[in-house]
């Protein structure tokens, strides 16, 4: 065994990440680590680096205990990671990236430029790419940056290469080179730990899976003995029962579309997606990570422009520049990323609720205090959001009541199609029930409401019908009749159907 | 699912921090010291006079910097406001003496030198605020190319020279005494009140504090960001060019090579001791008006008791070191 | 070398466009004057050139490595000034002790920089804004508010004043300077952690590279340049001159810009950053001669005009390739 790790626990001021999870990868294996959002795998991969402490456990490189305090040290141990966002110097050279920090000297103390060039060629020849290794990296494709990241770390003679994500930004072309140049990397004996979620990639190139759930690994085997349901039902788990139905059967077909996708598609993220939303019912969006859930709200919404196919709201097509168009056809968005998209922390509550609403709350450019008051009052009670005062920032609330206030900040603008991008996420258990009877009453009153949901049993309590994406494209559409926890893991599962 | 968000409150609440108390009172307390150390050593400190003197010389400091705490509230920063404080500065004058317009009607040239060259101003801060919000260019660049070239403007209108000149109709609103005040002091005081309430109570100035706060968020609220960016910017223009008339009718004579020379300076340094954020999303009039007072009295002070002028320099460099650090502390706490 | 040649004519990058558009506008401006003035080209007006321009080339290259980190120095006027100063006061005491001084005061004010930027991590435009005020109050109050004259008996005049092989000895200072500038940044190692730092320092981190030390070393340097700018200016105009250096940040970061060197951060050429000082002189220089044709008059204030118009040309070019760079 190459690396082992063994009950790694991990929480962050009292709050656990990981509880006693487990990794291990052998010489020459290519593992795959597979969760959700939060499963704990990058928190586990950060204690592997050296980021992170871990709290208690053990870690075992070569048979050997190893505690690494930084990044440095790991690396040194042969350990290098490939993120998402490539860690190169964009406007440096393919061959000074590949040596940086561990340049090659000539006797004076000079970089040795020669030694640079030709062996980044040589050792980019392995991989069979064959570029010019003068040019800045910002010159290529994020396929070939990605090798040339991957170069860096054999030259390094790293024993295992992390591979965080590294085909969300590539396409097929691009997938099948690097799964090459992984190929190449196990031929010499490296290991490599694959973190995706594509799941025919992970079949494709990974010899086992491991996977986790709630900061714990909840499986570990052979890729060929994992049929890919049972991988998906291992990531998601359930707790089925947390909700009662609030979902209602048929009714609303009749209804006006008020939301309307066709072939919808921007970039690599989000190739043709289509889907629609009738007035007064909730119509789930589900899809595992990575699949464009998110990035199909953003284009709804005008924060990404529209590329292809066509999105039509109450019947007349629209091509949205900014989000203050969609705001103004009555669409509003509840982000997924609370901190990064939603609350302006420092912020009192009671401006958070109504930012949206300002323009409409003004009396000769100044805000109508006693409306704001009167509206903020209301749904501080309506929505039970739970605070000292609507003068508090709203930084200090915990998710739940954060969360509240940024779904009131859309309600008080009397919207008429609400986009909810994960609505329970980082909320505990009671609160989820409560947004979700909202969302639910909401719709009953005649709103819109598209949720999106990376959760099985919130889709199947709350969701009218829902639209199945898997990479980029729409591939089931599910009335209620036909939702159920397998039907909903099979077309997550299966890219095309 | 676990996350970690949750239990930074408390705890936060719970630590008595000497950063965070220094970072809400600090500049109040050192105003205070500043004053009570002045009357129990320097001479004739409690007299009318020592309030004129440092009244009419905190005016423009205080008037630039309101604007500056607008800009720097959005996440800028304007360092051409000295500039353009010479460009009004110039400009005025021509326009009185009428070097610029042919019309005889005094009482019409007076009135347009006074609102023409806050006009002008305006327009260069619209310039800045196209560079930063449409061209996406660094504010501290963007802003760099007036800082170099709106002085130079100056210079070049006016040839370099001093123009001096004697117009008690324009030079009211420096010399001129409105119920005993000094009437700059009283545009010193209509301008931050009515910063004070743009920021509280107007739209636009939420906005302003929501585009600094997290300017994606407010975008996806359906905040004009640009809109708003380009508005502090015109703002700040015009603040400079008010400041630059007063400037320039307080010595009777308009030195485009000297207006508002390091006012950027004076007026960041305001900002940055009066306890707005650099990095945005706060605006602190107040503050910022005490911060101009702290400044102002700290370089009293050192004149006052013999200390050379070149001194208070180096003073004010460690104040707006230790003003930025002490802020910048007290929030990652 | 062939390569390097060849790099220069076919640009590969936006960078390399940026430096063969200066070398272009520089040798056409050469051009130009050499064939509309009689005495363009005259010994006298060569030299003259060199020995002046000396000093903001030398601020113009400590002031390249720390905009290709991605951070600023607005200091380098005021502790140019500052260095002038201390180094009239010790001139008396022989060429070196001026020059060691000069060049001592300097380095102080830039390893203070450094600290500030990298330990308190306060941004480089406040910090050095800040040491901008306190070199220039440290500058009159060393001072006493007025010009410290040079002592004409210990040698320390020659290096401002002087020739050597036929040239001044403040452009063979910067051309050494310069050599060595280039070794550093195309070379070194280090020079190479540099640009990596200024592609971006959460990157150079997790590569293993020292970013604190690095960007210390910046800031101590451009004190250190600017430091030696003010000797040459002490040695020569004969004082130490507290209030001089107005606006030479300005003209060192226009330099800079002007020779393709983002503002952004991660890139910038040695030999393009004294082509960008260059070609701004030369545009005085042209300006001098053209009101000496006597056609037109435009007073020494259009300098500053144009070279704001510069930076506004320059910045607004960078910017748009930096959207198209950023699309895919």
């Amino acid at each position: 065994m190459l690396l082992s790790m063994q009950d790694i626990s991990k929480a962050f001021s009292g709050v656990a990440a990981l509880r006693s999870a487990s990794l291990s990868i052998a010489e020459g294996e290519v593992m795959a680590l597979v969760g959700q959002n939060g499963a704990g795998k990058s928190t586990l991969i950060k204690i592997l680096t050296g980021a992170y402490q871990r709290d208690t456990g053990l870690i075992r490189l070569e048979g050997e205990d190893v505690v690494f305090a930084t990044p440095g040290q790991s690396q040194a141990r042969g350990i290098a990671t490939i993120y998402q966002e490539i860690n190169l110097a964009p406007q440096r050279s393919v061959a000074e990236n590949i040596y940086l920090s561990r340049e090659p000297k000539t006797r004076f103390g000079l970089l040795d430029r020669r030694a640079m060039r030709d062996g980044a060629a040589a050792v980019l020849k392995t991989f069979n790419l064959d570029i010019d290794v003068d040019l800045p990296v910002a010159h290529f494709s994020a396929a070939t940056r990605q090798m040339i990241a991957i170069a860096r770390a054999v030259t390094q003679k790293a024993r295992l290469v992390i591979m965080d994500e590294p085909t969300s930004s590539l396409d097929e072309r691009e997938v099948a080179i690097l799964f090459q140049t992984i190929r190449t990397l196990k031929k010499n004996g490296v290991a490599v730990l694959f973190i995706g979620h594509r799941l025919d990639e992970l079949y494709e190139i990974c010899d086992r899976v491991t996977i986790m759930r709630d900061g714990q690994t909840v499986a570990e085997s052979a890729m060929a003995d994992m049929p890919k349901m049972e991988l998906v039902r291992h990531m998601l788990g359930k707790e089925l029962a947390a909700f009662e139905a609030i979902a209602r059967d048929g009714g609303s077909e009749a209804k006006p579309v008020r939301l309307l996708a066709d072939g919808v598609g921007s970039g690599v993220r989000v190739r043709d997606v289509s889907l629609t939303v009738r007035e007064g019912e909730i119509s789930g969006l589900a899809g595992l990570l990575g699949s464009g859930r998110t990035e199909t709200a953003r284009i709804l919404f005008g924060v990404d422009r529209l590329q292809s196919g066509a999105i039509r709201v109450d019947g007349r097509e629209r091509d949205y520049n900014e989000p203050a168009d969609a705001i103004a056809d009555g669409i509003g968005l509840v982000s997924e990323d609370r901190k990064i998209d939603g609350i302006i922390p420092d912020m009192s509550i009671r401006e958070n609720m109504t930012l949206a609403l300002l323009p409409k709350l003004k009396k000769a450019g100044i805000v109508d205090r006693a409306r704001q008051q009167e509206i903020v009052t209301h749904y501080i009670k309506a929505l039970g959001v739970k605070c000292a005062s609507p003068d508090q920032p709203i930084k200090e609330l915990s998710g739940g009541n954060q969360q509240k206030v940024l779904l009131a900040r859309w309600l008080c603008t009397d919207p008429r199609i609400l986009i909810i991008d994960e609505p329970t996420r980082g909320i505990d258990i009671g609160a989820k029930a409560e947004i979700l009877k909202l969302l639910r009453r909401l719709a009953d009153e005649g709103l819109s409401v598209l949720m999106i949901s990376s959760e099985l049993e919130e889709l199947l309590a709350a969701a009218d019908h829902v639209t199945v994406l898997s990479d980029g494209r729409s591939v089931a559409a599910l009335k209620r009749n036909e939702l159920s926890e397998t039907a909903l893991l099979a077309a997550m599962a299966h890219q095309v159907n | 699912m676990t996350t970690i968000d949750t239990s930074a409150a408390p705890e936060r609440a719970a630590r008595p921090n000497v950063v965070r108390f220094l970072s809400r009172y600090g500049t109040f307390a050192a105003f205070v010291a500043l004053l009570l150390f002045n009357i129990a050593v320097t001479p004739n400190f409690l007299s009318w006079q020592t309030l004129n003197v440092n009244l009419t010389q905190v005016a423009t400091i205080v008037i630039v910097a309101v604007g500056m705490t607008l800009v720097i509230a959005t996440g800028g920063i304007d360092l051409s406001v000295g500039s353009l404080m010479a460009i009004a500065g110039a400009a005025a004058p021509m326009i009185f003496m009428g070097k610029l317009l042919p019309i005889d009607n005094m009482g019409v040239l007076i009135i347009l030198s006074f609102i023409l060259p806050v006009l002008l101003a305006m327009a260069f801060g619209w310039f800045n605020g196209f560079l930063v919000a449409r061209l996406s260019i660094q504010p501290i660049v963007a802003t760099l190319v007036l800082f170099i070239a709106g002085r130079g403007l100056a210079q070049v209108a006016t040839n370099g020279n001093l123009q001096v000149f004697k117009n008690p109709d324009f030079q009211f609103i420096a010399m001129g005494r409105i119920a005993g005040i000094p009437a700059q002091v009283i545009i010193m005081i209509v301008v931050v009140a009515l910063a004070y309430c743009l920021v509280r109570y107007s739209v636009i100035g939420r906005q302003i504090i929501a585009v600094g706060g997290n300017e994606k968020a407010a975008r996806l609220t359906g905040v004009p960001v640009r809109r708003v960016k380009t508005f502090v910017y015109v703002v700040s223009g015009a603040l400079a060019g008010v400041a630059g008339l007063i400037v320039v009718a307080r010595n009777s004579a308009s030195d485009a090579n000297l207006v508002g020379l390091g006012m950027e300076l004076d007026a960041i340094a305001a900002v940055a001791v009066g306890g707005s954020l650099l990095t945005g999303g706060r605006a602190n009039i107040i503050g910022t008006v005490l911060g101009a007072f702290v400044i102002q009295l700290v370089r009293y002070t050192l004149l006052a008791n013999g200390v050379p002028d070149a001194a208070a320099l180096i003073v004010k460099a460690g104040l707006i070191i230790v003003a930025v650090f002490i802020q910048q502390r007290a929030d990652k706490v | 070398m062939l390569k390097t040649l060849s790099r220069l004519f076919i640009p590969k990058s936006s960078g390399d466009y940026a430096r063969l558009g200066v070398l272009l506008a520089l040798a056409g401006l050469i051009l130009f004057g050499a064939l509309r003035y009689d005495n363009f080209l005259s010994q006298f007006n060569i030299l003259s050139f060199l020995r002046y321009n000396s000093m903001f080339a030398l601020i113009a290259l400590g002031m390249a490595f720390v905009i290709i980190t991605g951070g600023i120095d607005l200091s380098v006027g005021a502790v140019a000034a500052m260095s002038s100063v201390v180094a009239a006061y010790l001139s008396p005491y022989g060429w070196l002790p001026g020059l060691a001084g000069g060049m001592a005061a300097g380095l102080v004010a830039g390893a203070i920089n450094g600290v500030i930027v990298t330990r308190l991590r306060i941004q480089p435009f406040i910090a050095t804004l800040a040491m901008m005020l306190a070199a220039y109050g440290t500058a009159l109050l060393l001072a006493n508010n007025q010009s410290v004259s040079v002592s004409y008996d210990t040698g320390f005049t020659t290096i401002g004043q002087d020739d050597f092989l036929g040239f001044p000895i403040p452009a063979w200072i910067a051309a050494f300077v310069y050599v060595l500038g280039w070794v550093f940044l195309e070379r070194l190692p280090t020079g190479r952690h540099v640009l990596a730092i200024g592609d971006g320092e959460a990157t150079a981190n997790l590569m293993g590279l020292k970013v604190e030390r690095t960007l210390f070393a910046v800031y101590a340097l451009s004190g250190l340049l600017a430091g030696l700018a003010g000797v040459i200016l002490a040695s020569q105009f004969g004082a130490g001159q507290p209030t001089e250096g107005v606006g030479w940040e300005l003209f060192a970061i226009a330099s800079v810009v002007v020779g393709g060197t983002l503002l952004t951060g991660g890139s910038g050429s040695v030999g393009a950053t004294l082509a960008g000082a260059l070609l701004l002189a030369m545009v005085f220089n042209i300006l001098n001669f053209e009101n000496g044709l006597g056609w037109i008059s435009l007073s020494a204030y259009w300098q500053s005009v144009i070279r704001g118009a510069f930076l506004l040309i320059v910045v607004v070019l960078q910017a748009r390739l930096m959207k198209k760079t950023e699309a895919p």
